[in-house]
């Protein structure tokens, strides 16, 4: 089944069977699919969306080299308006400080709007551990919960499952599941569930896309409403988000949440998008009684000290995800970490160590689609290469890879030899092939297995081209 | 008029597996009134280590190309992703040698995918050639990303006589070839050249053109292994006028 993958020992192993997967193969392609669609139509009528992109980028940039000052800013502000602010430097901290303040509310039950960041933490994983109930407001989210498996998209968690997959797990798992199959009527079977659950919640958990400097207000964007539904009735709200969520003004927050949605759905807005600026205030009908705000680092200063600083720019869009010619394959799963695609393949050695994750900078193609499509102009490309370059450092790279390429490069660097060489490979790889093809390629059987290869011409080009020119 | 001294940088790939690739070159160069070189110290432009992020053989090898070209007015490379690793990844390889970064800022400067260059530099076309066929054009990723290549070639195949050229479904997606991933995850990349062989079936052409060898053979051969008719070509052997030749894994 689609969940499957992700327990898999290794990053071949889960590929192998997400590969072998067509359920999920149809899941993925349905979704990518259309949201790449969707965005080409929204670029184009996009007034100069590149001039746009620039900017974006240059807003993050901005911020990233000057996250001390503007992070204190949002402190400050989201104080004066009430919240509580709280520093985590690593992803432990953040769920501790959590944890601590929902035994602080005596929370038997949270209400969660999904936020990667809560993923990246291991959020849902403290909870259950600290025995406090928790029900996951965002639909896909809640898909998840039901079937006990780790998102697999950042923008559709659940997006590696079919309707028909969601139908049946709903028929077991809600008290009063749905009759007819359609949408609709799953929609209002989650909708019963989760409804009352939410209204019963003690405390609300979020995270932010954007944390605005200059008011110390934190923005969410959802599209179905489940932020303000789990945030607003119970009595404290609990924000986690990155450091490098920050923007300075509410205009730059616009201008990021025009490329975020576009470039994620296509949709020229979210359905909700909301602004929170502390807890409720005397006279202020409704809201929590307190809003405590948890400030992330896990790794984030660090990747801005260690070269990976154009990375922090990224603001979860998922547009290189769905471009991405291997993530349209092999889907989120394998992956194996709490990221996917490329952003996740630059984002998960920082944060699972690059020992674990190696594979991931090197399923790439480097076909450059997810460096085109980021609305805030990551050179992915770049950064994979950049982990590359590291593993090959650190010695973390295969032997044979290392022995291949070392002899290759030696006679490469010695022309006369080279030519030699090549000559002589020309004309054994002549004698395995028959009519213009080779079926079986000794040391190149990943090639041979699914593809034929050329049988080489008689003589290399320098050979031929010395000869015609009587050198 | 004084011609253009030219150095043809043929890629390791030509050099070996299909030398055609490399005297279409020459001939269409000529035809446009170059005066092409093929310099010796050439091997290969270093890529295979660049991706693999062995920097420091990447470093060895690109020292040795652009001391082969440095002499000459103009570089032309008949494929876009060597073409893309001398103009866009060399200067990055020398990011820090005060010695070597003007050297290879020059070559760089200098170097052209070949359609791109007889196109643009040269403002050439095709004369007299025939091909009677219905051809798609596949866009190789580094080509098209890094070095802008996309309106070029589809300009230099238009004033072949007898050649229609169809759009290709997903013509700028990549074809799964990727250098070194092919061999290192052989099963995504042949789920994605799998999808490419259906596409590219699906157009009802005859023909397969693109402007990298790399890629040319992953679909050949995965079309070939499929028991396709399609016979690939690089777009330069047609526009040089050898597209009555043999085509990718057809004996000469
Ligand atoms: S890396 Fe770019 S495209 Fe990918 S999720 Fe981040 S912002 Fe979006």
């Amino acid at each position: 089944m689609s969940g499957a993958p992700a327990e898999a020992a290794s990053f071949k192993a889960r590929a192998d069977a997400a590969l072998a997967d067509r359920i999920l193969k149809v899941a993925v392609e349905r979704t990518a699919g259309t949201a790449e669609a969707k965005r080409a139509v929204a670029v184009d009528a996009f007034p100069d969306f590149q001039a746009a992109r620039t900017r974006a980028a240059a807003i993050k940039d901005h911020v990233v080299a000057h996250l001390g000052p503007y992070l204190e800013q949002f402190e400050a502000n989201a104080i004066a308006a009430g919240a509580k602010v709280h520093w985590a430097r690593t992803a432990d901290e953040a769920c501790d400080i959590v944890i601590a303040l929902c035994k602080a509310a005596k929370a038997k039950s949270v209400a969660r709007s999904k936020s990667m960041l809560g993923e990246e933490i291991g959020l849902p994983h403290a909870l259950a551990e600290a025995g406090i109930g928790r029900v996951e407001t965002d639909l896909a989210e809640h898909i998840i919960q039901l079937a006990d498996e780790r998102p697999s998209h950042i923008i559709w968690p659940a997006m590696h499952k079919t309707r028909e997959q969601v139908s049946a797990l709903f028929k077991a798992k809600h008290r009063t599941p749905h009759e007819e199959e359609t949408i609709a009527a799953m929609a209002e079977s989650a909708r019963r569930e989760l409804r009352t659950q939410m209204l019963g919640a003690d405390v609300g958990i979020s995270g932010a896309n954007f944390l605005i400097a200059d008011t110390g207000a934190i923005c969410t964007v959802t599209n179905e409403g489940n932020a303000e539904l789990s945030l607003v009735p119970p009595r404290v709200h609990i924000v986690t988000a990155g450091i490098e969520k920050i923007v300075p003004s509410m205009p730059h927050a616009v201008h990021m949440l025009r490329m975020l949605a576009r470039s994620a759905t296509g949709a020229a807005l979210t359905q909700y998008t909301t602004f929170y600026t502390g807890p409720k205030r005397p006279g202020d009908r409704d809201g929590p009684e307190e809003m405590h705000i948890v400030l992330v680092d896990n790794g984030r200063t660090r990747m801005r000290e260690e070269g990976l600083a154009e990375m922090l720019r990224c603001i979860r869009c998922g547009a290189c995800m769905n471009h991405c010619v291997v993530f349209r394959q092999i889907g989120g799963h394998a992956y194996g970490g709490t990221y996917p695609g490329p952003m996740g393949a630059v984002l998960t050695p920082v944060l699972d160590g690059l020992k674990q994750s190696r594979d991931l900078p090197n399923a790439c193609t480097m076909n450059g689609k997810c460096q085109e499509v980021c609305p805030v102009r990551i050179p992915l490309p770049t950064l994979l290469r950049g982990w590359r370059e590291k593993s090959w450092r650190e010695g973390l790279e295969p032997q044979s890879l290392r022995a291949g390429l070392g002899i290759w490069a030696w006679v490469a660097t010695r022309p006369r030899l080279y030519r030699l060489g090549t000559g002589m490979a020309v004309r054994a790889m002549r004698l395995l092939g028959s009519k213009g093809w080779i079926r079986s390629l000794p040391l190149a059987g990943g090639w041979t297995r699914y593809r034929d290869m050329p049988k080489p011409a008689a003589q290399t080009f320098m050979d031929q081209y010395r000869k015609e020119n009587g050198r | 008029m004084t011609q253009r001294k030219v150095a043809l940088f043929v890629t390791c790939l030509v050099d070996m597996m299909r030398p055609r690739i490399g005297f279409a070159a020459i001939r269409a160069l000529e035809a446009a009134g170059c005066d092409v070189v093929v310099p010796e110290g050439q091997t290969c432009c270093g890529q295979p280590a660049l991706n693999s992020g062995d920097t420091e053989h990447a470093i060895a090898l690109a020292k040795q190309t652009i001391v082969a070209l440095e002499p000459y007015e103009a570089v032309v490379v008949p494929s876009g992703s060597c073409g893309g690793t001398i103009r866009c990844h060399y200067p990055e390889l020398f990011e820090h040698d005060p010695a070597w970064l003007p050297r290879a800022q020059a070559v760089a400067a200098k170097t052209w995918e070949i359609m791109a260059y007889l196109d643009e530099q040269c403002g050439w076309k095709p004369e007299g050639v025939q091909v009677t066929a219905k051809a798609t054009y596949h866009d190789s990723c580094s080509g098209l990303r890094e070095l802008g290549v996309k309106a070029q070639p589809r300009r230099l195949l238009k004033p072949i006589a007898g050649l229609e050229l169809t759009p290709l479904a997903g013509e700028e997606t990549c074809c799964g070839f990727g250098g070194t991933f092919c061999v290192k995850y052989p099963a995504i990349s042949n789920a994605i050249v799998g999808e490419k062989a259906d596409a590219i079936e699906a157009t009802g052409a005859d023909l397969l053109l693109a402007g990298d060898l790399g890629c040319l053979m992953n679909m050949a051969g995965k079309l070939n292994r499929q028991g396709s008719k399609v016979r690939a070509f690089h777009a330069i052997e047609l526009i040089a006028g050898m597209g009555d030749g043999p085509a990718i894994g057809e004996e000469a």
